[in-house]
């Protein structure tokens, strides 16, 4: 069981961060292990922003690879030459924990050239490359997270996440959600449920060059459309396609620069509860979440099975 | 809408018997001088009326405070601003005027056994699960497995309901207003359903007996579920009912599909013993 959530405000930016934030806490109940946001906010200046991980140095007793934080600085220094051997060009430098850092870039290249040279540093991990896509994840839950990460004021038009009860895999980072649709900017998913295909997908995938960083299941979700993408095919189809594709019981929602969208299996085995307004729309796994930016009485129902929704900021 | 064959049932020549209601009819005799007793029943005045703002209360708190207020002998409790939590009201074993001003989450008014429960907004998953007698009306929406595993009563949903109404049903009716979901009735043992809108997939599969009206379009029958002859009986019935549940719509009842089992896959007695009942 995890709990997932979003919102979208249409043609608004509000405090994304502060809601998701208050949405993904009331869905601790449902997965305690991890938290994560993927929030796309106003961007800088149409240049990219860059979140990833040099290490998972988070907690004891959990699965993540622990390490002397000595490594790290190494490890980024030898991520900045990677940006620049890449052609990029570094604007601005934060380091939000020991292993975790945000990055402002601007490059004209194949993103998927930069994505490739900056992993190929060792334990280093994208966890979003985009121009308003900002992914944080970590151990925790949901005001742990956001306070670590400096969330709570966050701006934007819409987020989606998650809190993570382990099952299929361990309790890291990297197996923690969002996850980004690599390499593909601003594209990110968020899911619930199980995937029961997983490696004849896994395989097909990576003979055509795509990369998993996790063996979650849920990450399957986000590569799986990242290669229709890259096929050229619109989100929504490349949806309507997963659901016949991915085996198994799961709802989603995928976000990208200026949409949201969800999708629900065909058997509704997962549960997914949504409010649209003429000014929003939120989802989540259980309304009490959405109650948290909403108090008062709303009107909300069930998606059906195999339903397909798709929201523009 | 998937092709039904007409009054497959019949051809098949089963459910002469069940279609007279009669495992429907006779569950529980109050009568019965062996008749259980509950724990935790309380005797109620109705007119005795208090209020419960459930703003800042967990719902174990409030659920405390229920019974506490029916040990005093209210009968009538209005819980405010119930703010979609869970797992409220459960457990009520008497008579109550029980009213939310608002809408429930997960697991609403489950395990009851007597009460009348008018919700004024939506309830999430699983509401009423496992519900013994009494009725509860939803004003608006309903999430999936709406009546699970219910024995006995009357389930209302004005709006439309998710996936897996009445799944493992056991007795009891439920009446939705709008729509249903995918696997409504699965694993149905025993009771009614009533869909007024359209149904979505595989509709009472694996259905063991029971009877299910669907109002509108049917996407696509379950396993072993088959379409039989609306009757008189029915229509009477369904007339009854639609009227006790208060939905204003309006029903053109010739045109309502029934659907039963076309398969034995049960092996169980006619009447559930009052014994099973009071031993639980």
């Amino acid at each position: 069981m995890c709990g997932i959530a979003g919102i979208i405000h249409k043609g608004k930016s509000t405090n994304v961060g502060g809601e998701m934030q208050k949405m993904l806490q009331s869905l601790k109940h449902r997965g305690p292990d991890s938290t994560g946001y993927a929030l796309y906010g106003n961007g800088e200046s149409n240049n990219y922003i860059l979140r990833f991980k040099v290490g998972e140095n988070v907690k004891e007793g959990s699965s993540a690879v622990m390490e002397d934080e000595s490594v790290y600085q190494e490890r980024v220094e030898q991520v900045n030459s990677k940006i620049s051997t890449s052609g990029a060009t570094l604007h601005k430098e934060e380091q939000i924990t020991p292993y975790s850092y945000r990055y402002v870039i601007s490059y004209d290249g194949d993103l998927l050239d930069l994505a490739k040279q900056i992993e190929s540093v060792e334990m280093t991990e994208i966890l979003s490359l985009g121009k308003s896509l900002e992914l944080i994840k970590d151990i925790g839950d949901a005001s742990v997270v956001a306070n670590q990460y400096d969330l709570s004021d966050f701006a934007g038009t819409h987020g989606i996440g998650h809190t993570r009860m382990a099952t299929e895999s361990g309790v890291d980072i990297r197996s923690a959600h969002p996850y980004w649709a690599y390499p593909f900017s601003d594209v990110s998913v968020v899911h619930n449920g199980q995937l029961t295909n997983y490696w004849n997908n896994r395989r097909a995938l990576e003979k055509k060059g795509m990369r998993f960083m996790s063996t979650c299941d849920s990450e399957l979700i986000a590569v799986y459309l990242a290669d229709k993408i890259r096929n050229g095919i619109d989100l929504e189809e490349a949806m309507r396609g997963s659901l016949d594709d991915l085996d198994g019981v799961f709802t989603y929602l995928v976000a990208t620069k200026d949409k949201l969208g969800m999708a629900k299996d065909h058997m509704a085995a997962k549960p997914m509860v949504l409010y649209e307004s003429d000014d929003l729309v939120a989802l989540a796994s259980e309304e009490v979440a959405i109650r948290t930016v909403l108090p008062e009485e709303i009107d909300t129902y069930d998606p059906y099975e195999g339903e397909v929704k798709v929201w523009q900021a | 809408m998937a092709s039904i064959k007409k009054h497959k049932s019949t051809e098949m020549g089963l459910h002469d018997e069940v279609l007279t209601g009669r495992t429907q009819q006779v569950f529980f005799n109050p009568e019965e001088t062996e008749n259980f007793f509950y724990h935790d029943a309380h005797k109620v005045d109705f007119n005795k009326r208090t209020e419960i703002d459930a703003n800042n209360l967990e719902c174990i708190n409030i659920n405390r405070k229920i019974n506490e207020l029916m040990a005093k002998g209210y009968g009538t409790i209005v819980i405010k601003n119930p703010g979609s939590k869970h797992s409220i009201g459960v457990g009520i074993l008497n008579k109550l005027n029980l009213i939310i001003e608002g809408s429930l989450g997960y697991f609403g008014i489950g395990s009851v056994d007597g009460p009348v429960v008018r919700i004024s907004g939506r309830v999430g998953w699983s509401c009423a699960e496992n519900m013994m007698a009494g009725k509860v009306v939803v004003e608006k929406n309903a999430g999936s497995c709406f009546g699970a595993a219910i024995r006995g009563g009357d389930l209302i949903c004005k709006g439309s309901v998710g996936a897996r109404s009445g799944i493992d049903m056991k007795g009891g009716t439920i009446i939705v207003g709008g729509d249903a979901g995918a696997f409504t009735g699965f694993m149905m043992q025993r009771g009614r359903i009533v869909i007024l809108g359209d149904v979505g997939p595989n509709l009472g599969d694996s259905l063991y007996d029971g009877t299910i009206f669907v109002g509108g379009s049917i996407k696509s029958l379950g396993a072993d579920a088959v379409e039989a002859e609306l009757t008189d009986l029915d229509i009477a019935w369904l007339k009854r009912k639609i009227k006790v549940s208060e939905i204003d719509k309006k029903i053109d009842y010739k045109k309502i599909t029934k659907i039963v089992s076309g398969k034995k896959l049960w092996n169980y007695d006619n009447l559930e013993p009052t014994e099973r009942k009071g031993a639980i």
